[in-house]
């Protein structure tokens, strides 16, 4: 059941496409001139993975029902996903230009009805979860086999709604939901640490009847293999906490909280997208 | 006719329409004996989702069921329906325009005994802040079974406030609704009262009471206030001259500012108010807080006299 253009990407080719992916994220961030260059290219591997190796999804076809859904409910990290899905053939790559403009389709945050692959609208944190957990639940109901993947922010979990979800995804026996944690251990003042602190986050998810995988989250073969491990977990869900470096990919923006959410300079863009070349 | 809960006819309902349409679910946060979705859980128990005590998670669970196609029913108080989720109601259902029915249950001061905390009466601005959300108030049982066929039917997010007591009947026969159209149950020339859920009965009473003194009231049901039926209120306006809006919600936000609003369009007339005002309710019995808070047939002839006194004074 293969759709027709459906990605199966070698390590070195998602590799290229991750760098691919960063390079739209910072021109577009630049040409809009606001932004969450951050978070976007900490997800760049995890959302390469999904897009171009993992998932079942047809471009020529977005609401093809059984299709696997991708919800990302760390709504500002739009821009990786909108590269991810001009790349995959959604919308013209032309069109990543029109980031945030008025009368575009790339909204600051994403909007369902809007984009063509765009399957949640977020943008106020922690409602992703969520919405994940009702369209598995929809899945289930109808017998169907697809998977429902939600990024998540490692920030966003200090969203009380976040653990209500996470009890009841759990209580509902979800497995076919495999949510990632984007844990790049930065939120938009600080590390996270000092403003809310989440450890022990993986006892956390454990207490809460999930099945726990942390990996390196940019590197392909470690994120690769855990989704698939996610794939045989039986009667609960499964969460990756993959760790990530916040602006992963340009030297100055790695590690700095002043890059979750601001654009860069004309000169910061030339350096980053030299430095992704 | 024997007085009946408009909550226990939605819950009945909720099974006729699961068995005409295997996509409608419903969803819970541990209230279902009290909102009556209990009846459906026990039919089809793999369509119904006992979220706990977690409407914030409920409401965006629904939306994700609702975009994967099912229609989901979403009960719970009042108060936790609009006050506890509202961004995930905004977020989620508002701003996508996905198909989510909340039905809530527990609306206004006729709660009753449990006091302020659960006694919805923001709950109608909230919703009709909400750009495009349908939002009904049934008069009483056998118009809260023809508006959940109706909203059923509808694509798009709906809010439906219920309360807690048994009403008495306005409709005996039959009821015909429809969404955005109101009902004019009584004609008259002198003034209208435009009501909403259980006010209407209240309005058709004061009616009687004006009309052996010789004041002929046109009364509406306006059970629905989003989206508004402002011919019904132009109409009223120009033909009578004077309105009176009884609700039982605050002053500000409900139906009262909505028929202002669409009056003033065409020809402001003297229009008086019989609502909350700008308080909050109290522990007691329904009908001791309903007289307590003036929400009565009394109260309604009593503006209905001052708007046709003020109407008089301009010509």
């Amino acid at each position: 059941m293969l759709p027709a253009n459906a990605f199966d990407f070698s390590l070195t080719d998602l590799e290229e496409m991750a760098r691919k992916l960063r390079r739209h994220v910072v021109s577009m961030i630049a040409t809009a001139g606001s932004g969450h260059p951050g978070g976007s290219l900490s997800a760049a591997e995890i959302v390469t993975a999904l897009y171009f190796k993992v998932m079942y999804h047809n471009s020529k076809d977005p609401r093809w029902p059984n299709r696997d859904r991708f919800i990302l409910s760390k709504g500002h990290a739009a821009p990786i996903l909108y590269a991810a899905l001009a790349e995959s053939g959604y919308f013209p790559i032309e069109e990543l230009k029109t980031l945030r403009k008025l009368d575009s389709r790339l909204q600051g945050h994403t909007d369902m009805n809007v984009t063509p692959g765009v399957e949640m609208s977020a943008g106020s944190l922690g409602m992703g979860l969520s919405f994940a957990i009702g369209v598995a639940l929809a899945a289930r109901l109808d017998a169907k086999t697809h998977r429902t993947y939600v990024l998540l922010g490692d920030g966003e979990c200090n969203e009380g709604q976040i653990w209500e979800a996470a009890m009841s995804a759990a209580h509902f026996k979800l497995d076919n939901v495999t949510a990632i944690i984007d844990y790049n251990s930065i939120q938009l003042t600080g590390w996270t640490k000092n403003i809310m602190q989440l450890e022990p986050l993986r006892e956390k998810w454990q207490a809460f009847g999930w099945h726990v995988i942390e990996i390196d989250g940019h590197d392909f073969n470690q994120i690769l293999s855990s989704l698939d491990k996610a794939r045989e977990i039986k009667t609960r869900p499964t969460i990756i906490l993959a760790h990530t470096i916040k602006g992963k990919g340009v030297s100055f923006m790695e590690n700095k909280a002043s890059f979750h959410g601001k654009a860069p300079s004309p000169e910061e863009t030339e350096r980053a997208l030299n430095e992704l070349a | 006719m024997e007085e009946l809960a408009p909550r226990e006819v939605y819950g009945k309902s909720l099974i006729a329409l699961g068995r005409q349409n295997p996509d409608i679910v419903v969803l819970d946060a541990d209230l279902s004996p009290s909102t009556m979705t209990h009846y459906f859980a026990s039919e089809f128990p793999q369509r119904f989702f006992d979220c706990g005590l977690a409407e914030q998670n409920m409401i965006s669970i629904a939306a994700g069921l609702a975009a994967s196609g099912k229609i989901p029913f979403v009960s719970t108080f009042a108060v936790f329906a609009a006050c506890r989720c509202f961004d995930q109601v905004r977020i989620c259902l508002s701003q996508t325009k996905l198909n989510v029915k909340i039905v809530a249950s527990h609306g206004g001061i006729s709660v009753g005994e449990d006091g302020i905390s659960h006694q919805a009466i923001e709950d109608l601005a909230l919703y009709c802040a909400l750009p495009g959300f349908t939002v009904i108030v049934p008069a009483d049982a056998m118009e809260t079974a023809e508006a959940i066929k109706a909203v059923a039917d509808t694509h798009g997010p709906v809010y439906v406030r219920l309360g807690r007591p048994k009403v008495p009947a306005v409709y005996f026969e039959s009821c015909s609704f429809a969404i955005g159209k109101s009902v004019t149950l009584r004609e008259g020339k002198d003034v209208t009262i435009i009501a909403t859920g259980i006010m209407v009965a209240r309005a058709l009473e004061a009616s009687n009471y004006l009309a052996e003194q010789g004041v002929e009231c046109r009364v509406i049901n306006m059970s629905t206030i989003n989206p508004l039926d402002e011919q019904a209120i132009i109409s009223a306006s120009l033909e009578t001259g004077a309105l009176v809006v009884a609700e039982e919600h605050i002053a500000h936000g409900g139906l009262g500012s909505r028929v202002a609003m669409a009056s003033s369009k065409v020809k402001p007339v003297p229009m008086e108010y019989v609502n909350l005002g700008e308080r909050y309710g109290a522990s007691g019995k329904s009908s001791e807080l309903l007289q307590r808070y003036g929400l009565t047939d009394k109260e309604i002839a009593k503006a209905a006299k001052k708007a046709i006194e003020r109407k008089k004074q301009l010509s």
